[in-house]
């Protein structure tokens, strides 16, 4: 899978399905994923709204209430999905950290950022107040807030977009996380701070070694950031490579039309070629591919039976693809 | 496309009052969101206006079709100043010009039907006999893509791509000349931007629409500018056509800006290489003096911080392509990033 030779995988995720209750039937979020993480490594989860790519991660994590969850998360060796509530928050924070697309959401507004990170370091280890406050300094300004000795005491409402998104992530590497869920960190920024927030993630990833799942709508992104790339689909894996593999050739003909549709700064004018239609809902969703309404290649097979993620033949790179025609190899 | 003007700013200010809090003194400042921006928008053509989030674009798209007033300047449509006019005075303008938003959500009121959402500027310019609005909202309804059986629904019934062509097709019932769309495919997934952006094209060339369009996606601007303005803290930094602007920006805040957008090649995570700048814009209560970005500029001189740069043609372009830098970059010049590695990650 993705682990890289000879590495143990940190994550290894099987078949995982989750399903939410709703008014109007059961909702079918993510049915049957697997992927592994290797540690140091990033892997890029794409997909557009409700393709269930932050559900995944979520849902190991114990972050999806009220959810039915099935198959397996094993980090390190153990399985998240079946652990007690008070040891998955042990692993929430030390083990696994999470940043979001929010962050003012995601701090209290009346607390001082360095309350809250302090706070965060107090819950899970015994150090004073005084030195969980000088921690959250040294952190600050590890992550590029200027003068943090200053700043820590002030309120999220006082820092802007880029620098609250920096506080959350000095609050997830502050207890040294074996792997950072980045759930769409950049999405409500700028392009100029997105690239200081990627570069800074890239950064800290050298350092500490710290694996990370990036999640993302934006193949932009993932370009710039990930080692393997999982791309979602109503709530299917739909291909799974190296960054460069999938780049360079996407054997599936979702991922193609999602490149095709997407406009080039490198390129000008014409009409975009779109993806026709919209995604399947994702209560009663349709029993095969659920690409197949939108696909321009489906045969009747693609309908009956939902084709399994399974190696392209002919590409050497760990390339899978969950098509029944995956020797079609014209690339955008 | 033709050179005749539509719209033409001049020296178009916008300010906010701004009550800073009792802790501060309670004195009241003022917000000049918009700083002095002189445009032509050309009938036909799609001007795109990119900048960072509080540079001022939405502001001055407000300006433009007088939503908002502004404090000063001019805002030349079709040659007749509308940029003090009445109420009774704008009348006549408001249905030649339109507006789309980005939110297809927030838009829409989730209580009432499409058809008659759509039908709404026939009814408060009182348009037709009320029989024949139907058909001719049904018949807006096909032109954007949308099943006409389905006036009788309501928004909550379509998704985020359908809801946008309701968006537009309420904007081009009146037939406007000017339509300024705000962000219009930001809050949409990749696959559905590209059906708007399509239609968007297509309308225009059935109706020969004239185009303001406002984004933050460099990519998106590109594709489908004629001509790129880039707006900074204020005021406008750099206008060029589309291609000129892409592949000889001069302007140091351009070339940044275009050096950010994640890079698409296969080969090289790119994360190391780009020009960044450190930092977020500063203040628009508090902006810099002389060139506003001059504190953020890899390189600033003396002069920057002095004296106001103008927007005028640099480095032998010609009238189409203007700067508003002392120190413009000249064509394949490399611009230093030594000052924002020493201080960014």
């Amino acid at each position: 899978m993705t682990a890289s030779p000879g590495a143990a995988p940190l994550l290894e995720v099987h078949d995982l399905a989750v399903s939410f209750k709703t008014p109007d039937g059961v909702l079918e979020a993510v049915r049957g994923v697997s992927f592994g993480l290797a540690r140091g490594r990033t892997l890029g989860i794409v997909g557009e709204s409700g393709s269930g790519k932050s559900v995944t991660t979520q849902s190991m994590v114990g972050l999806t209430r009220g959810a039915r969850i099935t198959g397996q998360a094993l980090f390190e060796g153990r399985d998240l999905l079946a652990l007690p509530a008070a040891e998955l928050r042990a692993v929430r924070g030390r083990g696994i950290a999470m940043i979001f697309q929010s962050p003012l959401s995601s701090l209290h507004p009346l607390y001082t950022i360095g309350w809250q990170i302090a706070e965060m370091i107090r819950a899970h280890e015994p150090v004073s107040t005084a030195q969980a406050r000088a921690r959250a300094v040294e952190l600050l300004g590890h992550v590029g807030i200027p003068r943090p000795e200053r700043r820590v005491d002030d309120y999220p409402h006082q820092y802007s977009g880029g620098m609250l998104q920096r506080a959350m992530i000095a609050m997830a590497i502050a207890l040294n996380p074996r792997i950072l869920v980045a759930d769409e960190p950049t999405t409500a920024l700028d392009v100029t701070v997105q690239s200081q927030i990627l570069r800074l993630l890239r950064r800290l990833q050298e350092e500490f070694g710290t694996a990370i799942i990036m999640i993302t709508h934006d193949l932009g992104v993932i370009a710039e950031t990930a080692d393997d790339v999982l791309v979602m689909y109503a709530g299917r894996a739909m291909e799974q490579a190296p960054r460069e593999s999938l780049l360079r050739m996407p054997r599936h003909p979702y991922t193609q039309g999602l490149l095709r549709s997407r406009p080039r700064l490198d390129a000008i004018g014409g009409r975009l070629v779109p993806i026709p239609g919209q995604p399947p809902s994702l209560i009663a969703p349709p029993r095969g591919c659920p690409f197949q309404e939108r696909c321009e290649w489906s045969i009747d097979r693609c309908s009956s039976t939902p084709p399994p993620l399974a190696d392209v033949a002919g590409d050497r790179a760990a390339h899978r693809s969950a098509c029944w025609l995956p020797e079609r190899g014209d690339a955008p | 496309m033709t050179t005749e003007v539509l719209v033409q700013l001049r020296d178009v200010v916008k300010e906010f009052p701004v009550q800073s809090s009792a802790a501060f003194g309670g004195r009241s400042e003022r917000l000049q969101a918009v700083a002095g921006v002189s445009l032509e928008l050309r009938r036909g053509e799609t001007l795109g206006l990119v900048g960072e989030t509080g540079c001022g674009k939405s502001t001055l798209a407000r300006c433009v079709v007088r939503l908002l007033e502004p404090s000063a300047g001019q805002v030349l449509f079709d040659g007749h100043d509308i940029s003090t006019a009445s109420h009774a005075e704008l009348g006549p303008y408001r249905r030649r010009m339109q507006m789309i938003f980005q939110d297809p959500y927030g838009s829409l009121n989730p209580r009432r039907r499409v058809g008659s959402i759509i039908g709404d500027p026939f009814e408060i310019h009182g348009i037709g006999p009320a029989g024949q609005r139907r058909r001719k909202v049904q018949d807006l309804m096909a032109l954007v893509g949308l099943n006409p059986e389905h006036y009788n629904r309501f928004p909550a019934d379509f998704s985020g791509g359908q809801r946008q062509r309701i968006g537009i097709a309420r904007a081009i019932a009146l037939r406007p000349e000017l339509i300024v769309c705000d962000e219009p495919v930001s809050a949409l997934d990749v696959s559905i931007q590209a059906q708007i952006l399509n239609l968007l094209d297509e309308l225009q060339d059935e109706l020969g629409l004239t185009y303001l369009f406002i984004s933050h996606d460099l990519s998106v601007v590109r594709h489908v500018s004629d001509r790129v303005a880039v707006m900074y803290l204020g005021r406008i930094a750099e206008v060029a056509p589309s291609a000129a602007l892409y592949e000889r920006a001069r302007h140091p805040y351009t070339r940044a800006l275009l050096s950010s957008v994640p890079a698409f090649d296969p080969d090289e995570r790119r994360a190391h290489a780009s020009v960044l700048l450190t930092g977020d814009p500063p203040s628009p209560l508090d902006p810099p003096r002389g060139c506003r970005f001059h504190p953020r500029c890899p390189r600033a001189q003396a002069r920057c911080a002095a004296e106001v740069p103008q927007l005028i043609p640099r480095a032998g372009d010609g009238p189409e392509h203007t700067t508003a830098c002392h120190f413009p970059l000249a064509d394949g010049e490399t611009m230093s990033t030594d000052a924002a590695r020493s201080v960014t990650a």
